[in-house]
């Protein structure tokens, strides 16, 4: 490990899923612990249902606010085909999360393009310690499908050196009153799915 | 402690610290949240949205005028809007600091083009700072501020894409006033652009551009950092952090003022080392002006002209091949996934109707562009903002015998107040047949929900005038100003085949609220459903393009049956618009119970 080890997270998925809001989280959460931190995300047409990517990096000293292709060390992915769009990203030493959830694009919803149906298995062969979450049924049983985000910010938290409470704390602080004890729960449901 | 800002943030925060009175922008990617964090954040700040980025300067370079320190925001495009209160206004000089912020976007996440401001700042003959972070971003407003009040000019600081929207650490300070005396101050000589007057200027703007530029050889943000002498590099902006995460040890002259340049400082930089490079994004604006001072500088040889640098593009056009060690990639068609009208979209339904004419759409920009995207396909042309009405009074003009009302234009509501009123008087005033359909969806969708002069709502949400587009329309001499529901399908249609008939300009106005606001909402938020054994498999419905929509295959035949699959509609997405319903002929969709 060299003095200035630089974390890369890239957190992929569709508009609408909280993607954004996921990585503004963890981006707080790593300044909150003493890194420097840079963060940075396409989103003009994010609401669109566009694809969408979040990079957030932190360390001791960080430069580019994006990562090179090759040295995410953890591609979180919260729906399948989006996982190959950015795999590249990924180092080989790379750790791959995704949510078993497929949302169909419009070419393929008209039925002009198929959807690979092995998409997992594709990823497992070439990345065998992947770790697969049904994020919708977490969600449903917790209540509310928009704590998908948080429940994968929890899965997430298990892949990296910062303490669980710091993230708590930054949810507490970012979320408005009401929805902090679902989201809290949500995050804890995340770390649990996560025995290492 | 500090904060994790946007750059957008940080620019905001700065025109707060640094004393900013007013600020004034037209929304515009990646620019569009520096004002909306201002009008939420900073109440000391007088704020709000302008009709467009011309109108945007011209109250900065008031509020400039009367001693007030100022701030204007756009996208790089806006500039071009802007250009004609800019280019004089660097003639004039300013009274209280002026900072014209504009953010490129290189790659096109969200434009039209990739022009380069920097050329603009050269033009104009006014200072550009570039920050590289949001800590400078924030700085620099108050860097641009100070050089503006010094040199009595307007500067410009350019960001861009992955500046304004990428997040790092700033330290945040106090607001500070100005200290110019506020007042109404008449000084015809400097403010009057009479030939006379701007003949005496002239020299004064050209020997302002040389103060600067020695001003520039001791400007804290332009920093040599010395490093391993066989390669130098000078950069600035995110190009600056890419070329320093990939060649670490280099040596570098990063530059926070692109124009102009400290000459000087970089043929000392030059002498230093063995081999110079610019690492710069779009055009090669630092290289040609190096190359010019004599001094031998590679750089768009390795880098290219076209898109936005990143750490693995630069790190093998500066060393050959990447460093990484990628996974790999898994190789199979994946479907794009491009940005879609949303479900319950007004656009979608008044397209389906304009599509049933078989017309030829001159566009124009906002969430309706994506009506080029299939299954729409229903844009032919998109220049620029409010360029559509003047292409299609130009088509029906000269082609009147060939494509007699085939020639339509579509434009939004806030591109309409923004560019598109113009051209319609033009239309009115010399006649044409063309139709216009204005889509009224009463905000500005595309930049994410902001006001605008016919909302009834200004930046910071407080009531206000809330103008009539039919009565503007009407005032313009035009005698067929219609107002429709787009949800209507097939009496839009038959509006649209009317209009398209008359020897008059006509406008269309289909008016309904983005699927995505809250206020006025007519959609009834309630899904429909599509009796399976009903549908057809035509795809009809499919065919609209609502991401609600899916078509289910059927793979084994059905006994006396020849469709080849049917469509549902996914209920967590419908929102009831009945867009479907009204193009499905089989009666196979209905409210679901």
């Amino acid at each position: 490990m060299s003095q200035n080890r630089v974390y890369n997270v890239l957190i992929v998925g569709v508009g609408g899923q909280g993607i954004i809001l996921a990585s503004d989280v963890l981006g707080k959460v790593a300044a909150k612990h003493g890194y420097d931190v840079k963060k940075n995300e396409i989103h003009g047409m994010a609401q669109r249902g566009g694809s969408v990517s979040s990079h957030v990096r932190f360390g001791n000293t960080v430069r580019s606010p994006i990562i090179k292709m090759g040295e995410a060390d953890i591609l979180l992915s919260f729906e399948q085909i989006e996982t190959l769009r950015y795999f590249p990203f990924l180092s080989e030493k790379g750790q791959i999360v995704v949510n078993d959830q497929k949302i169909l694009p419009p070419s393929v919803f008209t039925g002009q393009q198929e959807y690979p149906n092995d998409v997992l298995e594709r990823i497992m062969t070439k990345a065998p310690n992947t770790i697969v979450v049904n994020g919708q049924s977490v969600a449903e049983k917790i209540g509310n499908l928009r704590v998908l985000n948080v429940i994968f910010l929890g899965v997430l938290s298990k892949f990296l050196d910062i303490p669980a409470e710091t993230y708590e704390n930054t949810l507490k602080e970012s979320l408005k009153p009401k929805l902090v004890d679902i989201n809290l729960q949500a995050f804890n449901e995340g770390r649990a799915m996560v025995t290492a | 402690m500090k904060e994790l800002l946007s750059g957008n943030e940080a620019i905001a925060r700065g025109a707060y610290e640094y004393g900013v009175r007013l600020a004034s922008a037209y929304p515009g990617t990646p620019s569009t949240e520096i004002l909306e964090y201002i009008g939420e954040r900073y109440p000391e700040i007088v704020a709000g949205w302008a009709p467009n980025e011309k109108v945007a300067v011209e109250v900065v370079a008031g509020a400039s005028y009367g001693g007030s320190r100022a701030l204007a925001a756009m996208k790089h495009v806006g500039l071009n809007v802007a250009a004609d209160p800019f280019m004089t206004l660097s003639y004039t000089g300013i009274n209280g600091g002026l900072v014209m912020v504009v953010c490129d976007d290189p790659e096109m996440h969200s434009s039209q083009n990739e022009q380069d401001t920097r050329n603009y700042a050269k033009f104009g003959k006014v200072p550009c700072l570039e920050p590289s972070d949001s800590q400078e971003a924030k700085d620099m407003i108050g860097e641009a501020l100070n050089i503006s009040e010094q040199f009595d000019t307007p500067v410009i600081l350019r960001s861009s894409t992955r500046i304004s929207h990428s997040m790092s650490l700033v330290e945040l300070s106090e607001r500070k006033e100005g200290q110019r005396e506020l007042g109404l101050k008449k000084d015809p000589v400097k403010y009057v652009m009479l030939p006379a007057m701007a003949r005496k200027k002239h020299p004064f703007v050209e020997q302002r551009l040389k103060d600067v530029a020695a001003f520039a050889e001791s400007f804290a943000y332009n920093k040599v950092i010395m490093g391993d002498t066989s390669v130098g590099i000078i950069s600035s902006g995110v190009a600056f952090q890419y070329a320093s995460e990939v060649m670490p040890n280099a040596s570098f002259l990063k530059l926070g003022m692109v124009w102009p340049l400290p000459e000087k400082m970089i043929r000392d930089f030059a002498s230093k080392v063995k081999k110079l490079v610019v690492i710069e994004e779009l055009d090669p604006f630092l290289e040609e002006a190096i190359r010019l001072m004599g001094i031998p500088v590679e750089g768009k040889n390795l880098t290219g002209l076209c898109g936005e640098l990143s750490p693995e593009k630069l790190e093998i056009a500066l060393k050959g091949k990447s460093s990484a060690k990628s996974i790999g990639s898994i190789d199979i068609e994946l479907p794009m996934r491009p940005p879609n009208m949303c479900p319950g979209c007004p656009h979608r339904a008044t397209f389906t109707a304009l599509k049933k004419n078989k017309v030829y759409v001159a566009g124009d920009i906002g969430c309706y562009t994506l009506g080029a995207l299939p299954p729409l396909g229903m844009l032919d042309n998109c220049l620029c903002m409010g360029a559509g009405i003047g292409i299609a009074s130009g088509l029906a003009r000269t082609l009147d015998d060939v494509a007699k009302g085939k020639a339509v234009a579509v434009i939004g509501d806030s591109t309409f107040f923004h560019s598109g009123m113009t051209p319609l008087l033009e239309m009115a005033y010399n006649g044409g047949h063309s139709t216009l359909l204005i889509l009224d969806n009463r905000i500005t969708a595309m930049t994410g929900a902001q006001q605008h002069p016919g909302t009834g709502f200004t930046l910071r949400e407080e009531p206000s005038v809330k103008v009539s587009v039919e009565k503007l329309c009407e005032s313009f001499g035009l005698k067929r100003v219609i107002t429709v529901n787009p949800y209507k399908i097939n009496e839009l249609q038959k509006i649209i085949k009317e209009e398209l008939e008359v020897a008059e300009p006509s406008v269309i106005i289909a008016k309904a609220p983005c699927a995505l606001l809250k206020t006025g909402r007519v959609l009834p938020d309630k899904p429909l459903r599509i009796k399976q054994d009903v549908c057809t498999g035509c795809k009809s419905c499919i065919n609209t393009g609502c991401p609600a929509l899916e078509f289910v295959k059927i793979d084994v035949p059905e006994p006396g049956k020849k469709r080849k699959g049917f469509s549902r509609i996914n209920a967590a997405l419908c929102v009831g618009c009945g867009t479907c319903l009204e193009v499905c002929k089989f009666g196979a969709i209905e409210e679901a119970s």
